[in-house]
């Protein structure tokens, strides 16, 4: 769009026609205060905060509803301009308690910033505040009444953003009040959206409500542990009795992926860090029953028993089960584990999505799959199966408001009318299982379209939406598990021959789509390279098998035929999530790493009490193959990362560390301060220095980032920027130009199903999610029990 | 939930002249009103519905207007002004009378069901104040005696 040149308080400012007057003055650094301006939402023009004087217009206008016109003179600091806010702030304060001291928006409140700045010291009003108690209307959002302002951000986000439309306002005047969709309570998707807006202390959590202050609180940002869309939150952080305790879920600061978003589980569902029934003592089986033991005791019988099943029957009597909510260090660490020490490929975990396939289907081709951002502002998406609003809740968000806010095309083709429908230029139901046939008919195969023609959808409605998508330029297709093996090649063929097209392959976990990066499966390697091709990992690993293992059913099969002597199963839990039958391994070794007592754990020889990934640090690979860093914020003693499980139990079995992790290596071998102590400050300043420029020390075998270090070598598309990793920044990996993979067991993928409250192993401990799911009467739903 | 022939020959009146759905709201819950006596939860439940509007929103409209309600009034409903025109010619005097004789207050209902009270802001027939409206009906350059008859005839009328 053409510029336009204004001038606000003696500046210069050019800005592109349609630009508000409000965003005008910030490019050059002037702030117009404003309580209900929102960038991404409706004009509201409700607060009058962001008063400012326009030449030749007599009355004072608001900056947020303004848009500028060429040779616009404005002054945003005048004596008119300054009593307009202090007159305004007075206002609002008219009502307002004064119990900053107590209000969990101290500290963070934008009427106090405000107060302060523009405020003045007294008022003129001599009335009664209104008042009214403080209300509870769900589980998780408060309201206290008398503090809102009614700058209605809270009623636009749920509506515009959430598309959920649960908050309104009632009454009128100096009476108007926000008001729940269910005129004392709510019924909404909890996302708590509405509360992280509130600019004042007016909407609060149940999580987090009077619990501490915000300055009193370490804030660390990392990425959510739940599903597999990434959205970065900042935890915050305080001493606890038994380590450091997550008190605070939220990303005011907007940084990430995911702007300002998160759902309820990333919000709020980090409170299964600290579920009393978290395992935190390593258990060993005696005499028939799981006993307290030390970690001494524990490494060393899993490593006498792994060393000698290994050095007596073999690899091949001993099964890996790796998780989809490990990091990606630890995912690789555990593949090269089980290749290396254990000596052996069986070696799988839950699956979620056909990304084998996916890879084979993009081999070659370049730039063809979509970031996390790409799918806000793509100017048209497809979405066949999936239910994003539950399953990849930020996903749904970034389609809602590219349509929203870019005007993008969405077509919607799903079994069930599922919410993003609302949204969708075209939604298509077809019956339950044809997802397939609708890949194949787009690909041209046209003899299917009469299977696929119902009373809603004729044979000609098909053909009329293959065109329009044929039509369509750099469109994103994005599709849930029911699309998987040959499938997934079909659809790749179809929009290949689509300029710019791209795609996403939804999986469920957190770090689903880095579990199968990593290679935990029995015929391939990190990288999907298979384990059966003489490639780079054998140079590098050494003698390797190269016999494709035995996948996690036929692991079940060999247990019971006494000729799975040992399992390990690193964060999760397959005797819960597929119904094996518990005795299945009663005659192999189980070790178990977790943060619970699973059904899984219950039936293990050793249990291992396993720190989750808000308690660690490493890389986690988002379903859209966005490598991000998760940082360690919460602490909970007498739990160890997998990651350095792993390392003790090879150490334990008597192999070299060394050839396991490279660290220390380079003859960096400096005292980095660990001999020191408390007066390492020289110390601590070369590693603040070397963090700085991304050369992490990498001292010790426990270091994740050594492993990330072989990762960026050895597993194509990985390759990116260290230090805009390290600055927290997402990176999309590449990873098409890896070694073909083959049409992969597509039966064995068991969608998650997880829903907005359910959350795997996780939901299970979650306080919040399961006050969420008892409020509303309803029986805990059957995908509670998952295997991550 | 069904309503009279003749709301609905209304409501599908008032359709045909907005471009929008929604924009016959306000018109639509004074008809309902009128029939029902109130907008009870079924009501509010039902225009919800057929406007393809959440309730959170029929209920914030509904808030909005003091001349909509969302519990039972009496048969009569007496709103007196008491603004500034009305006011300095002793309407204060008539409500508080009113709240006497009836023995209710603001927004009250008589236990018969025969009449509630409103004090209300200027009903725009200040010429004549003080001023009040009853139903649909204005009554004006009220005294204490003139409000006796008043009453005393729609109690006769309510009885019948
Ligand atoms: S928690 Fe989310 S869905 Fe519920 S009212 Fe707030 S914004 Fe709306
Ligand atoms: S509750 Fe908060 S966000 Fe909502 S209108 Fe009041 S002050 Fe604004
Ligand atoms: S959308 Fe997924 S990644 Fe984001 S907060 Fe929710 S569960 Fe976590
Ligand atoms: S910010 Fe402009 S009126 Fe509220
Ligand atoms: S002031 Fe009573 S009618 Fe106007």
């Amino acid at each position: 769009m053409a510029d336009v040149n204004i001038t606000v308080d003696g500046k210069k400012v050019t800005a592109p026609a349609g630009t508000l007057l409000i965003e005008a003055c910030k490019s050059v650094g002037i702030e117009v205060p404003s309580f209900c301006y929102y960038p991404g939402l409706s004009l509201q023009g409700a607060c009058r905060m962001c008063l400012v004087k326009i030449e030749k217009i007599p009355k004072l206008q608001t900056a947020c509803t303004t848009v500028i016109s060429e040779g616009m003179t404005v002054t945003t600091t005048s004596d008119e301009v300054r009593q307009a806010r202090k007159s305004m702030v007075e206002l609002l304060l008219g009502n307002h308690p004064l119990d900053c001291p107590v209000c969990d928006a101290g500290g963070e409140c934008e009427l106090q910033d405000m107060t302060f700045a523009y405020g003045a010291a007294e008022s003129k009003y001599m009335e009664a505040k209104n008042h009214k108690d403080e209300q509870q209307w769900s589980p998780v959002v408060y309201f206290d009444r008398p503090r809102c302002i009614l700058c209605y951000r809270c009623v636009r986000v749920c509506g515009e953003g959430m598309d959920v439309w649960a908050l309104g306002v009632q009454n009128r005047g100096v009476v108007s009040i926000i008001a729940p969709n269910k005129e004392d309570h709510l019924e909404c998707e909890e996302c708590g959206m509405c509360i992280d807006i509130c600019p004042v202390g007016a909407l609060t959590s149940g999580a987090y409500r009077y619990k501490t202050r915000p300055w009193e609180m370490k804030h660390v940002g990392t990425i959510c542990t739940h599903c597999g869309d990434g959205c970065k939150t900042t935890l915050g952080v305080r001493r606890s009795d038994t380590g450091m305790e997550i008190v605070r879920g939220d990303n005011r600061d907007k940084s990430g992926i995911n702007g300002d978003f998160l759902c309820i589980k990333g919000r709020y569902a980090f409170d299964f860090a600290d579920s009393a029934e978290r395992l935190n003592q390593p258990l060993i089986r005696k005499e028939g029953r799981l006993t307290p033991s030390t970690w001494e005791e524990a490494f060393e019988l899993v490593g006498k028993h792994f060393a000698e099943i290994r050095d007596k029957e073999g690899g091949q009597a001993i099964g890996v089960i790796g998780s989809n909510r490990t990091t990606n260090e630890e995912n690789y660490l555990l593949s090269k584990f089980a290749r290396v020490v254990l000596k052996t490929n069986n070696l799988d975990h839950h699956r979620t999505a056909d990304f084998p396939a996916f890879v084979a289907a993009l081999t070659g081709k370049l730039d063809i799959t979509a970031s996390m951002r790409d799918v806000f502002n793509a100017p048209a998406i497809l979405l066949i199966g999936n239910n994003p609003t539950d399953q990849h809740p930020l996903l749904g968000w970034q389609i809602r408001n590219n349509v929203r806010l870019h005007r993008a095309r969405l077509y919607v083709i799903n079994t069930l009318p599922i919410k993003l429908r609302r949204q969708a230029a075209n939604f298509t139901q077809i019956p339950a299982g044809t997802e397939g046939k609708v890949a194949a008919f787009l690909a041209g195969q046209d003899s299917v379209a009469e299977a696929l023609a119902s009373e809603s959808t004729s044979r000609e409605n098909w053909i009329a939406l293959r065109d329009k998508l044929r039509g369509e330029q750099n469109l994103i297709i994005i599709f849930g598990s029911e699309i998987r093996g040959n499938d997934i090649e079909v659809l790749v063929k179809f929009g290949s021959a689509i300029p710019g097209a791209k795609f996403v392959c939804l999986g469920d976990y957190a770090n689903s789509r880095g579990a199968a990066d990593m290679g935990l499966y029995p015929d391939l390697l990190p990288g999907y390279h298979r384990v059966a091709d003489n490639g780079k990992f054998h140079r590098e690993w050494g003698g390797i098998p190269t016999t494709p293992g035995l996948n996690l059913p036929q692991m079940v099969d060999a247990a019971k035929a006494g000729k799975l002597q040992a399992l390990y199963v690193v964060g999760s839990n397959p005797i819960g999530r597929f119904g094996i039958d518990p005795f299945a391994f009663s005659k192999s070794f189980v070790v178990v790493q977790d943060m619970f007592l699973t059904e899984t754990a219950l039936m293990a020889d050793v249990v291992l009490p396993a720190a989750n990934a808000y308690e660690k640090s490493g890389t986690f690979t988002n379903t859209c193959d966005d490598l991000q860093l998760i940082k360690k914020a919460g602490e909970v003693t007498d739990t160890k990362t997998d990651f350095e499980m792993i390392v003790r139990i090879a150490d334990a079995m008597g192999f070299d560390v060394r050839k396991l992790v490279h660290f220390g290596g380079g003859g960096t071998r400096a005292d980095m301060g660990q001999s020191r102590g408390a007066q390492s400050g020289e110390a601590d300043q070369h590693g603040v220095w070397l963090e700085a420029h991304g050369l992490e020390p990498k001292m010790s075998p426990f270091d994740p980032m050594a492993i990330l270090d072989e990762i960026q070598r050895l597993v194509p598309g990985y390759d990116v920027s260290r230090m805009n990793l390290l600055a927290g920044n997402d990176q999309h990996t590449n990873l098409a130009g890896s070694g073909p993979s083959t049409l992969h067991n597509p039966e064995l993928i068991v969608p998650a199903n997880d829903g907005l409250f359910s959350s795997g192993t996780l939901g299970r401990y979650s306080r919040t999610l399961n006050s969420v799911i008892e409020n509303r009467h309803r029986e805990p739903a059957e995908t509670e029990v998952a295997a991550d | 939930m069904t309503f009279s022939d003749q709301f609905e020959s209304r409501f599908a009146e008032m359709l045909s002249h907005y471009p929008t759905k929604r924009s016959v709201l306000v018109p639509t819950l004074l008809y309902a009103q009128d029939e029902v006596g109130y907008l009870s939860q079924e009501v509010i439940a039902e225009l919800a519905q057929r406007l393809d509007l959440t309730e959170l929103e029929v209920r914030n409209v509904i808030s909005y207007y003091s001349m909509l309600t969302t519990k039972p009034r009496g048969k009569y409903n007496l709103q007196v002004c008491t603004n500034i025109s009305c006011m300095l010619r002793g309407a204060e005097e008539i409500f508080d009378w009113c709240r006497q004789r009836l023995d209710i207050d603001h927004k009250g209902t008589t236990a018969d069901g025969l009449f509630s009270l409103e004090e209300v802001e200027c009903i725009g027939a200040c010429s004549w104040a003080p001023a009040m409206q009853v139903n649909y009906d204005f009554h004006e350059n009220l005294t204490v005696e003139k409000m006796d008859t008043i009453l005393d005839e729609y109690k006769n009328r309510g009885m019948q």
